[in-house]
């Protein structure tokens, strides 16, 4: 297990390497020792890595992992391997809110579309919460599934109809849609960056009750397991990672559905392995997605949520065939 | 003392009552089988005993105290109840599920310890499971896993233990098996054992105290040989039976005649 962990992080460390080296404009690995550890003000390379590569590469591993991270958590909340975060209406809340905030109040998509983003995917989150969570019997997880798919349609085509009555600012919004980790300033981003981080590593002590919970409801109960609370704080870290994620990376749907099945496969079903192992897979996925959408036709470049799909669906139907059917 | 007791309880789901007004008390240190007739309630009595039916009425009582006001995990460490029908969880092993019965006993600063462990793997050989270790419990047949949950049940070792249908899956040797393990627990450390039987004799065989359940009401209550009688056997099952003395142990057998018309 240590071994596999080692070997994890290792890969993350050289994966974000290659992030600041690659581009139109290749740099060695003096030039990024220079950039990082010893940078000066008009020297061209480091303004590259400091000023682009840089936030663009911490952005994709904060983003990937955070994202697969909330895969993970949704699926065993739900019992639902086909759960992804998007399940909550976090992508359609988010968007809705970019849509409005630049067609009705003429908000720019940078800078406070990111806090509408967020205020989005978090209004939309609480809001799936209330509607499963109210009415006569026991709110179960089905009812959490279908409360966000059904505020997703409504959301995603009210987007559509704004967007239709008002085109202004429609290329930003497509963009976000596709996904893209470029174009922010680390200064801009850093607070959702440590955000994430914060989060995840608060969450590192309910790893162990995860586990109850993923035995089913019933014998979460049966063994002393607080099992509503559980599902609550569960949800809350998907909502503030996974929301986190969008705002600033844009709708990338493919890390927190698959990252998760890899996880299980590569390290078991015990989530103090796994969902650490997916976070760094996720952050490893996203950071090859960006060094592949920058590259396939440089010196332009192809979204990176289309990238890593392109990457993620062959390597995951092999997974699929390779081992009969997808870890539950 | 741990004793459990119901307390004018009224048990339902949605607008249907299945349990009204039932009271009982379940004798410390004993074992004691409930028996009854399919949808008459024992299920609904167990699930409510071990706090996962919250009563519309009445209350059930673990050593005094309202089962649903106390904490959760507390009682995980008094009552360990096995549900009829578990959900088997997908790709949890047997060693990591019957591991989940040391959880009630961790907290931020008891993290899993060797007594733990000894735990788990003592449970997992009472129960026959030892080999099946590193199994993911999904892939097994369904004897196989009952025993799995009954590892689960003791790890937890509690001083009370609730089984529904602990053995309506396994072979004959197995259903002794089981039985001779909880009568060990029950007579070693003192365990007290609620269990359903759907084999009377079994039950006559293994239970101190016996409860003939009909309707969501008590009928019978008491010794073996109390209500093992013909007109008990018909009260509660529509049984016409002849009662015999077990050829082996002495305890009533019931040797099923026909159905009561
Ligand atoms: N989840 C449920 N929802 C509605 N009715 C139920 C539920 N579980 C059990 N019942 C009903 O309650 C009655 C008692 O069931 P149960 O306690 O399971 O019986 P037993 O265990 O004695 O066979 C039956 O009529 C059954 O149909
Ligand atoms: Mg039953």
């Amino acid at each position: 297990m240590t071994t596999k962990a080692f070997g994890l992080l290792l890969a993350v460390i050289c994966s974000a390497l290659v992030s600041l080296a690659a581009g139109g404009h290749w740099l060695g690995p003096e030039a990024i020792w220079h950039a990082l550890v010893m940078p000066e003000a008009d020297n061209i390379d480091d303004l590259l890595i400091r000023g682009t590569r840089a936030s663009r590469t911490l952005i994709a591993l904060v983003a990937g992992a955070s994202l697969a991270v909330a895969g993970g958590l949704i699926q065993t909340v739900t019992g639902n391997p086909l759960a992804s975060p998007g399940i909550l209406g976090i992508n359609a809340g988010a968007l809705l809110a970019l849509v409005a905030g630049a067609g009705l109040l003429s908000l720019p998509l940078a800078g406070s579309g990111y806090v509408a983003a967020l205020l989005g995917a978090g209004l939309t989150c609480g809001l799936v919460w209330l509607i499963a969570m109210q009415g006569a019997g026991r709110a179960g997880p089905l009812r959490l599934v279908l409360a966000g798919a059904a505020l997703a349609a409504l959301f995603n085509a009210i987007s559509q109809a704004l967007l239709v009555v008002d085109q202004q600012g429609l290329d930003a919004i497509l963009v976000w849609m596709a996904g893209s980790v470029a174009g922010h300033s680390l200064t801009g981003v850093w607070p959702m960056l440590v955000g994430a981080v914060v989060v995840m590593a608060l969450g590192v002590p309910f790893l162990r009750h995860l586990n109850v919970l993923s035995a089913g409801e019933q014998t979460a109960r049966t063994v002393g397991a607080r099992v509503r609370g559980l599902q609550a704080i569960a949800l809350l870290a998907t909502a503030l990672l996974a929301g986190n994620a969008v705002a600033m990376a844009g709708s990338i749907a493919f890390v927190g559905l698959i990252v998760p099945h890899l996880a299980r496969r590569l390290l078991g079903s015990d989530h103090r392995c796994w969902l650490p192992g997916a976070a760094a897979l996720g952050a490893m996925l996203l950071l090859w997605g960006d060094i592949v959408a920058r590259l396939v036709i440089a010196p332009r470049e192809v979204p990176v949520g289309v990238a890593m799909t392109l990457i993620g669906v062959p390597f995951f139907i092999g997974l699929i065939r390779m081992t009969g059917r997808p870890h539950g | 003392m741990t004793s459990i007791r119901a307390d004018e309880l009224t048990l339902g789901y949605g607008r249907k009552t299945v349990v009204e007004g039932l009271t009982l008390d379940v004798p410390d240190g004993a074992t004691t089988v409930i028996i009854g007739g399919n949808g008459s309630g024992k299920s609904t009595l167990l699930l409510a005993l071990g706090r996962l039916l919250v009563p519309s009425r009445g209350r059930v009582l673990l050593a005094g105290a309202d089962i649903q006001r106390s904490p959760t995990r507390e009682i995980a460490r008094r009552l360990a109840l096995l549900p009829q029908q578990p959900r088997t969880p997908e790709a949890m092993t047997v060693r990591q599920l019957v591991a989940l019965g040391r959880h009630p006993y961790q907290s931020w600063l008891a993290q899993w310890s060797q007594r733990d462990e000894r735990m788990v793997e003592r449970a997992m050989q009472r129960a026959d499971v030892a080999d099946l270790a590193d199994r993911v419990v999904d892939t097994l047949s369904g004897g196989q896993r009952q025993r799995v949950w009954i590892a689960l049940a003791v790890a937890q070792d509690t001083p009370l233990l609730l089984l529904d249908e602990p053995i309506s899956f396994l072979d004959p040797a197995h259903q002794l098996d089981v039985l001779d393990l909880l009568r060990t627990l029950n007579r070693e450390t003192r365990k007290t054992v609620v269990m359903v039987l759907h084999d009377l004799n079994l039950a006559a065989r293994y239970g101190d105290h016996i409860i003939g359940m009909r309707d969501g009401r008590i009928v019978a209550e008491g010794t073996p040989e109390t209500v093992m009688t013909a007109d008990n056997v018909r009260a509660i099952f529509d049984l016409v039976c002849r009662i015999v003395p077990d050829p082996c142990v002495g305890t009533p057998m019931c040797v099923p005649v026909g159905r009561a018309l």
